[in-house]
């Protein structure tokens, strides 16, 4: 079987996602389209598959990322997300065969990428090389798996291809593909020095700005290790003993849900959805993931350890959350994010006195909306996507106090002069756990409590009253600058023409939206 | 409105202030051909000189009259005449700046009157301007040293009139000693983009912005003439850049019947729009040139980049007071946090409206102790908050005078749309220079353990 083949059948396999709710309830037609949406020429913006699965997997901190490409692949996309480490930083090093044009012509890709390889374990020695094919190699047939191969056998390092050129599809796509590369190379291939019942795994999260350890706190104190990471703050080692934990939490993300059910397909670890956005949010997942572990034979008493905890925590965060309260009451929240975050920090805004006049249901599940309806009392203020311009208007008309929403309308709302704060993944600071809920209400204080706000939209000198200014009598003497003399005509007051009303954009949608047929926030 | 405070100690640890005089040395270069002139003893005029060179990384023409033990005792006027004397055959100086110290000034001399029995008894000396400022170093700091210089100017050089007949196109421009020369250019450049011609004083954007002349003159190289300065009272207006400037200003109106408006800041979006729209009511327009008008725009882009990283930024200050306003005024509007605020003179009003709850007359050691008392989390001030940098952790944003471990000082330019962004940039560069790497312990968290780590050369299959 040829690598395109190989790859083409891959993709098949991951569009078929029998614990995927979405997925199954598709037809077979639909179904082999896979779960992003079509991506429509002129009017796509979210990345390609490699891009996928390079976000999925760079977190690996101390595995050493090949990238087999010419340079824009890894030259224009790399060092540019907050996942922290704790340890090695060899993850942040931009590896890749920057293949030129002689190399794509007389076919040395494989060679090139064969000795980039040996002079990778040579300078660096890592835990495992992965290899990412991109569109340019899969394009001219080089086989990475085989360059692999050899290399592994050759160099005692393993070398894992991670094959999802950018051309195959979505980002969503690419994650997928990255986990199947997991599975297929790394997952089960090295055994914990000791197992416990207390063993878990994360999967989806990256540890951005280190979200994971502000969770893991909570952990530690219920006695819970985290075995496996795909790929928060993973070592390479952590990766490959996955398949020895108890439970896997899937978080935020059905992105690799094909890695959490193969997990528990072929080794028996199950898997469930959490999300440690929000209060409640966290709480339900240390719950759910107790619960499971106790079904595998951990001691019960952890339910009433972890009970205690959520309820310690809880009045803890409160307590300091309500002397923020204040500083937030009564503002107007627009929240464009999606998924699980249209309504898990929902509840805590409100709970604060905030009002949240929208809330974005883009890849949302039907669960996910339910859950907005319930927490909002009406789906009204639900909406799929909307326009930049659109936004835009809605924020100059101060229909809202505050954006929240990812880096792509940060600047919709920073134009419109609405204070902006960053919800999505390339946001710097983590907002994770119970006390990552009070670095975000901390965050909306420092955006909508900004004395800049009232000072941009003051008016300029000269706009509003200018009747003061008259106009000056005739010029005596010489012109300061030509040095020219004269009795010229009296200065003309120089007259700004008058402004024309901005056109009221038409629209039936969501605070007056019209139907928006690109998401240009579509990144996730 | 910020508390003013002194503290109860005797010992003052690592000055901040420059002292008098040689706030009134600085002005005085500021004027075409000049030669400061210290009434002292000649070390007043060394350690003026060091560190004025050290800044501007210029020769610094400043001289002494070198006042000796009998001297002092007998009284200086025979060492002023001479000095005067001195200077002309040397440099042949158009104006001589007379600052006393705080020597003559604890023996009480009567030097203005005995200035005016030498001025009377030697003509030979007309083509010379000499002015005298009585600046002890025992009273105020750097900026009331060049505002009672520019006063002194005022009243010996700017004719008194009782009727007005202005030049419309013609504004002063009284610069406080906060101002870079990059900073006057800047001012200078504003007015004249609305038609106006400003006569700058004192003018230290031609004199001491760093240049290479043509000849070697003993005295300032450019700065405002003795002409322009007589041709003061015919202005339509006075622009005062700085609090510190009020009774300059109020001088001249009281001489020369010049109305006035002193700008308090001129850096930051608010005080640049009340600059420009007094620029507009004086040259009659109720427009703007396109150019300023895509400057402001300019400035408030920069701002919302820069307001993600001054938003509750914790920041410590230390300047004298029309200094410290500006800055500190202009990212307490940009969210910053103004945490610590130390000053050098209490004689400036301008300090109560610091936005901090508390403004330090103190020196660089309360500086020190205060900021990592409150948390700092950048430090703003002169070359010699180094140390307290260096301990503290902190990044140091070089404001104020001296500058001595850079060099440019002179073309640091924070005021008007265009200096506020250059400053938001400079704020904000620096919050993301800090380098700090997030680790689990930060957070509470456990580390992960070791076993998860690579041991380099061991096999794995």
């Amino acid at each position: 079987m040829t690598m395109a083949d190989a790859l083409k059948d891959k993709i098949q396999d991951v569009f078929d996602e029998p614990a995927c709710g979405t997925n199954i309830s598709k037809s077979e037609q639909q179904r082999k389209k896979g779960c992003a949406k079509p991506l429509t020429p002129g009017a796509a913006a979210g990345g390609c598959a490699f891009d996928g699965a390079k976000i999925a997997l760079q977190p690996i901190v101390d595995v050493a990322h090949l990238v087999h490409a010419p340079l824009a692949c890894e030259g224009n996309g790399w060092d540019n997300r907050g996942a922290a480490s704790s340890g090695s930083e060899r993850y942040r090093t931009g590896f890749t065969t920057d293949l030129t044009e002689i190399d794509i012509v007389m076919g040395h890709g494989e060679r090139k990428l064969f000795r980039a390889i040996k002079e990778l374990v040579a300078k660096e020695n890592p835990p495992a090389i992965f290899v990412y094919s991109t569109c340019v190699p899969a394009l001219i047939g080089d086989d990475i798996d085989a360059v692999c191969k050899a290399a592994t056998e050759k160099f005692g390092t393993p070398c894992i291809p991670i094959n999802a050129p950018g051309y195959v599809g979505s980002k969503n796509l690419g994650n997928k593909l990255a986990g199947e590369a997991m599975l297929d190379h790394v997952i089960g291939t090295l055994e914990p020095e000791e197992c416990t019942p207390y063993d878990i795994n994360i999967v989806g999260d990256y540890n951005l700005s280190g979200e994971l350890w502000q969770v893991k706190p909570l952990l530690d104190k219920l006695g819970i290790r985290i075995l496996g990471s795909l790929s928060a703050d993973a070592r390479y080692r952590q990766v490959a003993m996955m398949h020895r934990a108890k439970v896997t939490m899937m978080v935020c993300s059905k992105a690799l849900i094909n890695v959490a059910r193969k997990l528990e397909e072929r080794w028996g670890v199950p898997f469930f959805e959490g999300s440690f956005y929000g209060i409640s949010d966290t709480s339900d997942s240390l719950r759910q993931m107790c619960r499971i572990m106790v079904e595998q034979g951990a001691d019960p008493e952890l339910l009433d350890r972890c009970e205690k905890l959520i309820e310690e925590e809880e009045r803890k965060i409160w307590l300091q959350l309500e002397t923020m309260r204040p500083r937030v009451e009564g503002r107007k929240v627009l929240l464009y994010t999606g998924g699980h975050k249209s309504w898990s920090v929902v509840s805590a805004l409100q709970e604060l006195g905030m009002e949240v006049i929208g809330t974005s249901v883009r890849k949302a599940t039907e669960e996910d909306k339910e859950r907005v309806k319930e927490i909002m009392q009406t789906d009204a203020h639900m909406f799929d996507n909307m326009a930049p311009k659109d936004m835009y208007r809605v924020l100059k008309e101060a229909q809202a106090d505050v954006l929240m929403s990812g880096g792509r309308s940060q600047f919709v709302a920073l134009k419109a002069k609405m204070p902006w704060v960053d919800v999505n993944q390339e946001k710097h600071e983590p907002y994770a756990g119970y006390m990552g809920m009070v670095d975000l209400v901390r965050a909306i204080d420092r955006a909508v409590n900004n004395p800049m706000w009232a000072q941009l939209r003051e008016p300029a000198p000269w706009e509003g009253d200018l009747s003061d200014i008259g106009p000056m009598p005739p010029l005596k003497g010489a012109c300061p600058v030509t040095g020219i003399k004269g009795q010229g005509p009296a200065v003309v007051p120089m007259a700004r023409p008058a402004r024309t009303p901005e056109l009221a954009a038409a629209g039936t949608g969501f605070l007056g939206a019209s139907a928006n047929p690109t998401d240009f926030e579509d990144d996730c | 409105m910020a508390k003013i405070t002194h503290p109860k100690r005797a010992l003052s640890t690592n000055p901040l202030k420059s002292s008098t005089p040689l706030g009134a040395a600085l002005a005085y270069l500021g004027i075409e051909r000049a030669i400061p002139l210290f009434h002292g003893s000649q070390g007043c005029t060394a350690f003026a000189m060091v560190h004025l060179v050290r800044h501007f990384k210029e020769a610094v023409p400043l001289q002494t009259t070198a006042m000796n033990e009998v001297s002092t005792i007998l009284g200086g006027a025979d060492q002023i005449e001479e000095a005067i004397e001195n200077l002309r055959k040397k440099s042949n100086p158009r104006f001589i700046g007379i600052a006393s110290t705080a020597l003559t000034e604890t023996r009480g001399e009567d030097v203005m009157g005995e200035l005016k029995e030498i001025v009377r008894r030697r003509d030979d000396f007309a083509d010379t301007a000499v002015v005298y400022a009585s600046t002890p170093d025992f009273e105020g700091a750097l900026e009331d040293g060049w505002a009672k210089a520019v006063e002194a100017i005022i009243d010996a050089l700017v004719p008194e009139t009782t009727e007005r007949d202005p030049d419309l196109r013609q504004v002063n421009l009284l610069c406080g000693s906060h101002l870079t020369p990059a900073e006057v250019e800047e001012l200078v450049r504003l007015i004249r983009a609305f038609g106006l011609s400003p006569i700058v004083l004192p003018d230290i954007s031609t004199s001491l912005d760093g240049h290479v002349s043509d000849d070697w003159r003993g005295t300032s190289l450019g700065g405002t003439t003795i002409e322009d300065i007589g041709r003061m009272d015919r202005s339509a207006f006075t622009l005062a850049i700085g609090e510190s400037m009020r009774g300059a200003a109020k001088k001249l109106e009281d001489r020369a019947l010049v109305p006035f408006r002193v700008f308090q800041s001129v850096t930051g979006l608010k005080p640049v729009d009340a600059f420009i729209r007094t620029l507009m009511s004086l040259a009659g327009l109720q427009d703007a040139p396109p150019s300023i008008k895509r400057e402001r725009s300019r400035l408030m882009d920069a701002s919302l980049d820069a307001h993600f990283h001054t938003g509750g930024l914790q920041v410590a200050i230390a300047a004298d007071p029309d200094l410290l306003f500006a800055l500190s005024s202009t990212l307490a509007g940009m969210g910053a946090e103004i945490v610590t605020a130390v000053s050098t003179s209490q004689h400036n009003p301008v300090l109560e409206r610091v936005p901090a709850d508390e403004v330090v007359i103190g020196d660089l050691g309360d500086f020190e102790d205060l900021a990592r008392a409150a948390g700092a989390r950048i430090l703003v001030t002169h070359s010699h908050g180094r140390h307290a940098a260096h301990r503290l952790h902190l990044p140091l944003v070089r404001a104020g005078f001296p500058i001595f471990d850079r060099i440019g000082a002179q073309d640091i330019c924070r005021v008007g749309y265009r200096g506020t962004r250059a400053f938001l940039y400079e704020i904000a560069n620096t919050v993301q220079s800090i380098h700090h790497r997030a680790t689990p312990e930060d957070f509470g968290a456990a580390p992960i353990p070791e076993e998860f780590d690579h041991v380099p050369h061991a096999q794995t299959c």
